[in-house]
């Protein structure tokens, strides 16, 4: 690691980034705070390190990484950039889009001066600078091409350009190779480890959010892993293989399995029984189809696996990413068709004989699973029922759910409901009306 | 792709509170009734100065054809000028939004040509004894023809800049003025720019309505197009009218290329769909101009200026970035009272308007303005049927054959956009000739201009309907009425909606000019609220134009909320291909 000296620290006993007892809320559909997503988090970032911060998808790392930019404000906690509060994007500070979010009216050129221009550097200086950048990043020949005519992959070189040319310390960067096809992702992620490992940008320090545990391994010099709900810290990995590392080696492959392990573990059991019921109601859902489901459970009843799964491998051979594989296997846990420990998957027997049986007989323990373990179903069930006319408004429920988390995650929880309860043919749900019921159309 | 630019409220469980619409119509017409009342006193004869005599004279029209244009672009510009205050303020403001944009979603249904009594009287007593006024009055009643969408598309563009772009402008550092220049104007030009377009298509129809008009004893012609027919139908002269009807075709041609044309190409630049996949749109006078090379040097300083300016930082030194947001308790308190500040002034308002009527009306004379507003509101009914019934065929055949599309389609758009009212002194020659029962025969006026947006609209969804869907209904053999209700029909709906939309508004417009016709000293007149507000105009008599506009506003608000948002609701959610 000498070569890292090539930066000169800045002040070397304080970190670039203090963050201390960060918490944030929901906003609920009422607009007032609701429950915690992230809770009493403390994190510091040094000079010459890169940082990642690995969760399950909707834990509240992007948020975390856009409170350090200073675009959102905390609920409680402060930032301290070189020991001075941050109340709003900071000089100094840069960041990268998963989405890329370039202007797509400004040429490549336009895109990466704009920072410049717009601190008032002058006009000449701003040219120079970008320039200087957009060589740096490997877009030589691209100045005069407008977004829209670039594959992915150049794409997020002028989001690099763009954050490199104001000269940052710290660099945050928001999933930047997600969006990205396999190859491209490799392509770019060597070469900014190399900018990196030569020392040849200007950044002090990166903090990465990811959701891809190959990838923080490869690149991270110390990773955080966000676990629970509200998010804590989970566990802190330091990883100290030289650069350039190679996903074969054993190490590595044991840092990765290690990962796994951390985020799958079983978080600790509830207190008191009506915790669980209201907690269980307010549960934000993720989108997995049933078809999904169903294809999971039977992948893993098959062999190789017959009922157990080591996820990096089921991950691996399902060619599915961490943030699409983690939610398929929650709801598994969820429904009690499989259970999750020490980053393996296991099929419980309900889990077994889904798998084996005809899709009637599928459907049907699908259903019974919801009422018995989905609390949301049972009581749009129940409300069904009880009710003469067998029928109830959408908003009813909705409006349930937006006391304990933001429209967004209701609507997305409802659907969800809405999805599983018709393949369990738990109830009929109209689009058009917005109104659950229980009779099927004739 | 139309559909997406159309200025039309917030769809769903976010849609606007309707309360407030009441409050923003009842502020509206308090106003104009205030207007009416106050100008009582100042509508004195204005001598007609030299400046404002028109001539039928063939070669004047070039001229006036000038003239005319001129007015539609200093409408534009006070629209355009209109837009980025009130809709920015709307978007930026909270509270300010609460007024703002129910006043505008108002001032959208309120059917302008029968404003134009009241802006008359009130320009002409803001400049007494000039031209001034009457030009103002004008040029006012094109802009309140255009402003309204305008201002809408650019606060709901402004409402939905994505996320991440926003992210991005903060996270370099870029100010409010910045982001509102580099980041937010150009996200919102494409939407902005056919709206402007759409605006100036149907603006001069209202040119040509405004430019002669006469109030009570007043009566006033500014030199133009609209005021050379309004003398040749005066003076009986076919000639003169078909003189005046050429000279629009080639003033439309005119604008349809150097500027329609031009500006829809320009502003593909700013679509955010980060993908090259779309048609370019082909600009034969965009071309020109990328290709000259003087005028290009000419321009670039004045660019480079307007860049330079929109990067100044402008920032106001009490605004620091690390504002605290208020307490909720305080934020919530000052809200309830903002509230009831508007709550007061609605109240007020309707006062206003009551106390102001009863002076002057009877509840027979309200009756009586219902009744005849159900019965135009009949007539744009079945016309806007009968419209569909022939164009939603026809558009769907030629928008199914990509080449005869092609050559249609700017042919169309040309129609939409000439002014149907020059046609009408033609149709009531026609109906005097033979005697035709007016309240049949009117009525198709009314849908002569505006039946025109049904058609385009049809023809680009039946354009645009996708290929693979056209090919599993042939391979499952779908044809017939199954082939019509179950395939394309659903297929074009959103953009069946957009064009009616737009045709069912500019006919209510259109019936106030259109059923009232005259020819030398004939007129034709059919049964209907448009007729009303004519006649009203015709005789100075304020309570009665207010009463009639009103009655009317409120019908195209309630026709608007029950027919077309349901529609429009239904074609965003349910039959969207894309």
């Amino acid at each position: 690691m000498q070569t890292l000296n090539a930066r000169t620290p800045l002040l070397a006993t304080k970190p670039l980034l203090e963050m201390r007892g960060i918490s944030q809320r929901y906003q609920t559909g009422a607009g007032e705070p609701g429950p915690a997503v992230l809770e009493n988090i403390s994190l510091d970032l040094r000079e010459n390190e890169i940082v990642g911060l690995l969760g399950r998808s909707g834990c509240g790392k992007s948020s975390l990484l856009r409170i350090a930019a200073g675009l959102i404000s905390p609920s409680a906690g402060e930032v301290h950039y070189l020991g001075k509060p941050v109340l709003g994007p900071a000089d100094g500070i840069a960041m990268v889009f998963q989405s890329f979010a370039l202007f797509p009216w400004l040429t490549v050129l336009g895109n990466v001066e704009l920072g410049l221009r717009a601190k008032q550097v002058p006009k000449e200086e701003a040219r120079r600078r970008a320039l200087k950048a957009i060589d740096l990043i490997g877009l030589d020949g691209y100045e005069s091409a407008f977004p829209k005519e670039l594959s992915g992959g150049m794409r997020q070189r002028v989001g690099f350009a763009r954050a490199l040319v104001v000269q940052p310390n710290l660099l945050l960067m928001d999933e930047p190779f997600s969006a990205l096809d396999v190859l491209t992702a490799e392509t770019l992620r060597t070469d900014l480890l190399d900018l990196w490992v030569e020392g040849r940008m200007p950044i002090k320090s990166i903090l990465m959010v990811t959701h891809n545990i190959e990838e923080a391994v490869l690149m991270c010099d110390r990773i955080v892993v966000l676990a629970g709900s509200p998010a804590k810290i989970g566990a802190e990995i330091s990883i100290t293989l030289r650069h350039p590392r190679n996903r074969l080696d054993r190490e590595f492959q044991q840092l990765v399995d290690k990962i796994y392990a951390l985020m799958t573990k079983r978080p600790e059991p509830a207190a008191a029984g009506r915790e669980i019921a209201v907690a269980g109601l307010g549960m934000p859902l993720p989108r997995v189809s049933t078809n999904t489901i169903a294809g999971m459970i039977e992948e893993i009843a098959a062999e190789p696996y017959a009922g157990r799964a080591d996820l990096p491998a089921l991950a691996e051979s399902l060619q599915m990413e961490v943030d699409e594989l983690f939610p398929v296997a929650e709801t598994l846990q969820l429904l009690r068709f499989a259970d999750l420990e020490e980053g393996d998957i296991k099929l419980t027997p309900a889990g077994m004989r889904f798998a084996e049986a005809d899709v009637d007989v599928r459907k049907r323990l699908f259903g019974e699973h919801l009422m018995a373990y989905l609390p949301l179903a049972a009581r749009i069930k129940r409300v069904l029922d009880e009710r003469p006319s067998h029928t109830a408004r959408a908003v009813r429920f909705l409006e349930e759910l937006e006391d304990y988390m933001s429209e967004d995650y209701a609507e997305r929880t409802l659907k969800s409901v809405v999805n599983w309860g018709r393949y369990g043919e738990l109830f009929a749900y109209d689009e058009t009306s917005e109104t659950f019921s229980l009779e099927n159309p004739q | 792709m139309l559909s997406r630019f159309v200025a039309f409220t917030s769809l769903g469980r976010t849609a606007l509170p309707n309360l407030y619409d009441l409050f923003a119509f009842a502020l509206i017409f308090a106003i104009f009734a205030l207007i009416a009342h106050a100008s009582h006193g100042v509508t004195l004869p204005l001598a007609a100065p030299e400046a404002t005599s028109v001539s039928l004279d063939y070669g004047a029209l070039p001229y006036y054809a000038l003239r005319t244009a001129l007015r539609m672009f200093a409408a534009i510009a006070a629209s355009l000028l209109f837009t980025f205050v009130y809709a920015t303020l709307a978007a930026k403001s909270r509270r300010a939004a609460l007024l703002l944009v129910p006043l505008l979603d108002v001032l959208q249904s309120v059917p302008i040509l029968g404003f134009l009594s009241f802006t008359v009287t009130f320009f002409l007593g803001l400049f007494p004894g000039s031209t001034l006024g009457a030009e103002c009055a004008a040029i006012f009643a094109i802009f309140t023809s255009q402003a309204w969408n305008m201002a809408f598309s650019f606060y709901q563009s402004l409402r939905s800049v994505p996320r991440d772009l926003t992210e991005a402008a903060r996270s370099l550092g870029l100010s409010s003025w910045q982001k509102f220049w580099q980041l937010e104007t150009p996200f919102a030009m494409p939407g902005l720019i056919w709206n402007m377009m759409m605006s100036m298509s149907g603006g001069w129809f209202f040119v040509v309505a405004s430019e002669a008009i006469t109030v009570g004893d007043t009566s006033i012609k500014l030199p133009g197009i609209g005021s050379y027919l309004a003398l040749a139908i005066e003076e009986k002269r076919v000639d003169a009218v078909l003189a005046a009807i050429l000279t629009m075709l080639v003033v439309i041609v005119i604008y349809d290329q150097l500027l329609f044309r031009p500006l829809v190409a320009f502003s593909a630049r700013f679509r955010v769909e980060l993908s090259a996949g779309e048609v370019q749109e082909k600009s034969f006078a965009g071309q020109l101009f990328a290709r000259t090379r003087w005028l290009r040097a000419a321009l670039r300083p004045i660019g480079q200026l307007l860049h330079a300016v929109s990067l100044r930082r402008m920032e106001l030194p009490i605004r620091s970035s690390g504002r605290k947001p208020a307490s909720l308790a305080l934020s919530r308190t000052v809200d309830a009272l903002w509230l009831a500040v508007i709550g007061a002034g609605a109240a007020w308002a309707v006062l206003q308007i009551a106390s102001y009527m009863r002076q002057e009306l009877s509840m027979a004379d309200f009756w009586q303005s219902v009744l005849y507003t159900l019965i135009t509101m009949a007539r744009v009914a079945v016309l806007m049927t009968f419209a569909t019934l022939v164009w939603v065929p026809a558009g769907i055949w030629i928008g199914l054959r990509p080449r005869l599309a092609e050559k249609v389609q700017p042919f169309a758009q040309f129609l939409a956009a000439f002014p149907a009212n020059v046609i009408f002194p033609v149709a009531v020659a026609v109906i005097l000739r033979f005697s035709l029962n007016p309240d049949i025969w009117l009525s198709f006026l009314i849908v002569f201009g505006t039946q025109w947006y049904i058609l385009f609209n049809v023809i680009a969804g039946a354009s645009a309907f996708p290929n693979d869907l056209k090919e599993a209904a042939a391979a499952f053999r779908i044809s017939g009425l199954d082939w019509w209700v179950n395939v394309i029909l659903p297929g074009i709906f959103p953009y069946y909606v957009t064009g009616a939309l737009t045709a069912s508004g500019g006919s209510w417009n259109a019936a106030i000019v259109a059923e009232y016709v005259k020819w030398g000293s004939d007129t034709v007149s059919a049964h209907g609220i448009g007729a009303y507000i004519s006649q009203a105009t015709e005789a100075g008599d304020y309570p009665r134009i207010v009463l009639g506009v009103a009655v009317m506003s409120a019908f195209v608000i309630i026709f608007n909320r029950v027919l077309w948002r349901p529609l429009y609701e239904l074609a965003e959610t349910r039959l969207r291909l894309d």
